[in-house]
């Protein structure tokens, strides 16, 4: 279980990016963070990463409070961030460099297996398309099984079917490993499809407006009555006109 | 029927092999480089023959690969050669070393950069050759001042270089190495000297070149070999075909270095995505 309680961030110029946000995320949950532009996401994420330290306010993972980063949380990136003088292989097992080498190959092999790139274990970052990399990123971050994996809008840059295929393949890997998922997204419709739970914060300073749970059953279809009433709930905690489709 | 089928054949091949000629031999880009110095060079040789410029101080070059291939055959050429080798290697790699691990140390660490950095960038400051009488006070004439002066211009660059490059790494990348909480030993090695390889081979390069000037150098502070020598030695005895010779030895000697250098580290650096640089 991570609590996040009365977290703060007061950046060095002066801007107020999160003010008092509590949060308490159950393990094997998957959490959607969701807010307008600039409205604190990444700050928190970063902070739950221990990338930054928070200016008032702990987290705690299971009742053990942190500071810095830590063994049991992973991180992807905006970006895939792989780095470009290691072999995908390489990079997935970037964080395993303490496992003898048989057990370390072993997990890289399935790790990429399991994100469907086990063909392009050899291959440079560059040769691979965005949305390949970014699945060698989710491997990388996987491979090393935290307890708790905070995505930071990992499919934002990538076209609509590679982010549904992409969508899919995280909502098996959740469902397979029951790693706690925390992930940030601009997106209403991905946070509906895949959280039992969404945050809405607000800004100025960043604070937690709504917290909803979706308790629709897998798969999800937006056609299901449930998905358009959780879907003006949200829009409406967003802030945003709810449109209405006719068709 | 077998003849014409034969004949056939031989036709194709021989049209198949003129092609492979053509794309292999047909102006291949680098022939493009000769042309003008080849030019030069007939000029020069009509010149002189012609009478319009003093062959005692300006040796066409048929003068200049006499002199050449006489070097060469006597083995002189191969001694002198092998003797500024030895200088521009030993130079090379002591200042290549030093440079590398000051320019690693400096950048990874900001307090051995502040402690360090200004007091390096100062004597960076001093030319180079200036150290010479010093060196010559310490270490004597011979061999082990000539190296020492290669190394502290080849120094500079590497440091340079490494300092730079490491501190221009993408702090996204390094960022990764703190997600997974590596040591700082941890993150030297695995994120930020790998980023800075690409411009560590460069300033590698640039070191070695500076290694070959400084070589010069040493080598007119007084030398009994080395292509340093027949440069002052084709001044004091007025053989400007030597010094010329000389001079070539030097362009060779340099450029095949600095291709070996390019060929040994091309490897390390097949991950990169750049347009495909040339020698
Ligand atoms: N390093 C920083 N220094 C100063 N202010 C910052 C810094 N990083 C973020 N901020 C400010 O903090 C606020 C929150 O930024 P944050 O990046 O967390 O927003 P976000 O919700 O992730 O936005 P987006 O959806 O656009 O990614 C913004 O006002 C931003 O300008
Ligand atoms: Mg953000």
């Amino acid at each position: 279980m991570l609590v996040v309680d009365a977290l703060s961030k007061l950046y060095a110029d002066g801007t107020q990016a999160l003010a008092r946000v509590s949060l308490t995320i159950e393990a094997g949950s998957f959490v959607m963070i969701t807010g307008k532009s600039g409205c604190g996401k990444t700050t928190l994420l970063r902070l739950i990463a221990g990338l930054d330290q928070a200016s008032f306010g702990t987290i705690a993972i299971d009742g053990e409070p942190i500071s810095g980063t830590h063994p049991a949380v992973g991180v992807v990136f905006q970006e895939p961030r792989l780095l470009p003088w290691l072999s995908i292989a390489g990079n997935v097992g970037f964080g395993l460099t303490h496992l003898p080498k048989g057990e370390r190959r072993a997990r890289v092999a399935e790790a990429l297996r399991r994100v469907g790139l086990a063909e392009q274990a050899k291959r440079w970052p560059r040769e691979l398309s965005g949305g390949q990399q970014q699945r060698a990123a989710i491997a990388r971050a996987l491979v090393a099984e935290p307890k708790i994996l905070l995505l930071d809008e990992p499919f934002s840059a990538l076209d609509a079917l590679t982010r549904a295929d992409l969508q899919d393949q995280l909502l098996a890997l959740w469902q397979e490993s029951k790693t706690t998922l925390i992930m940030i997204t601009h997106d209403v419709e991905e946070a509906l499809l895949l959280a039992d739970r969404v945050v809405v914060l607000r800004s100025q300073p960043g604070h937690v407006v709504a917290d909803l749970d979706i308790a629709l059953a897998r798969p999800r279809l937006r056609s299901e009555t449930g998905f358009e009433t959780n879907r003006r709930a949200l829009l409406a905690a967003l802030d945003r006109p709810s449109v209405h489709l006719e068709f | 029927m077998t003849d014409a089928f034969a004949q056939a054949s031989l036709a194709d091949r021989a049209g198949k092999a003129a092609a492979r000629f053509r794309l292999t031999f047909h102006h291949p880009a680098w022939a493009y480089g000769f042309i003008l110095p080849v030019a030069l060079a007939i000029a020069w040789e009509l010149a002189v023959r012609a009478g319009l410029v003093q062959a005692r101080l300006m040796p066409p070059p048929s003068r200049v690969a006499e002199t050449l291939y006489g070097l060469l055959r006597s083995g002189d050429l191969l001694t002198h050669s092998a003797a500024t080798l030895t200088r521009v290697g030993s130079g090379f790699v002591i200042g290549a070393v030093a440079g590398t691990l000051a320019g690693a140390f400096c950048g990874a660490s900001p307090a051995a950069r502040r402690l360090l950095d200004p007091m390096i960038q100062a004597l960076r400051a001093i030319p180079s050759i200036a150290w010479v009488p010093l060196f010559i006070l310490w270490l004597g004439i011979f061999e082990n001042s000539k190296i020492m002066l290669i190394a502290v211009g080849v120094f500079f660059p590497v440091y340079l270089g490494v300092l730079g490059a490491i501190a221009s790494v993408d702090r996204k990348l390094v960022e990764v190495g703190r997600a997974f909480r590596l040591s700082r030993a941890g993150l030297v090695f695995r994120i930020l000297l790998p980023a800075a390889l690409p411009e560590w081979i460069t300033a590698l390069r640039s070191g070695l070149g500076l290694g070959f000037m400084f070589v010069v150098a040493a080598e007119f502070m007084g030398a009994s070999e080395g292509l340093g020598y027949l440069l002052v030695d084709g001044q004091q005895l007025g053989k400007p075909d030597q010094i010329l010779a000389a001079i070539l030895a030097f362009a060779v000697l340099g450029k095949t270095c600095d291709a070996a250098l390019v060929l040994v580290t091309t490897p390390l650096l097949a991950w990169q995505d750049r347009v495909r640089d040339r020698l």
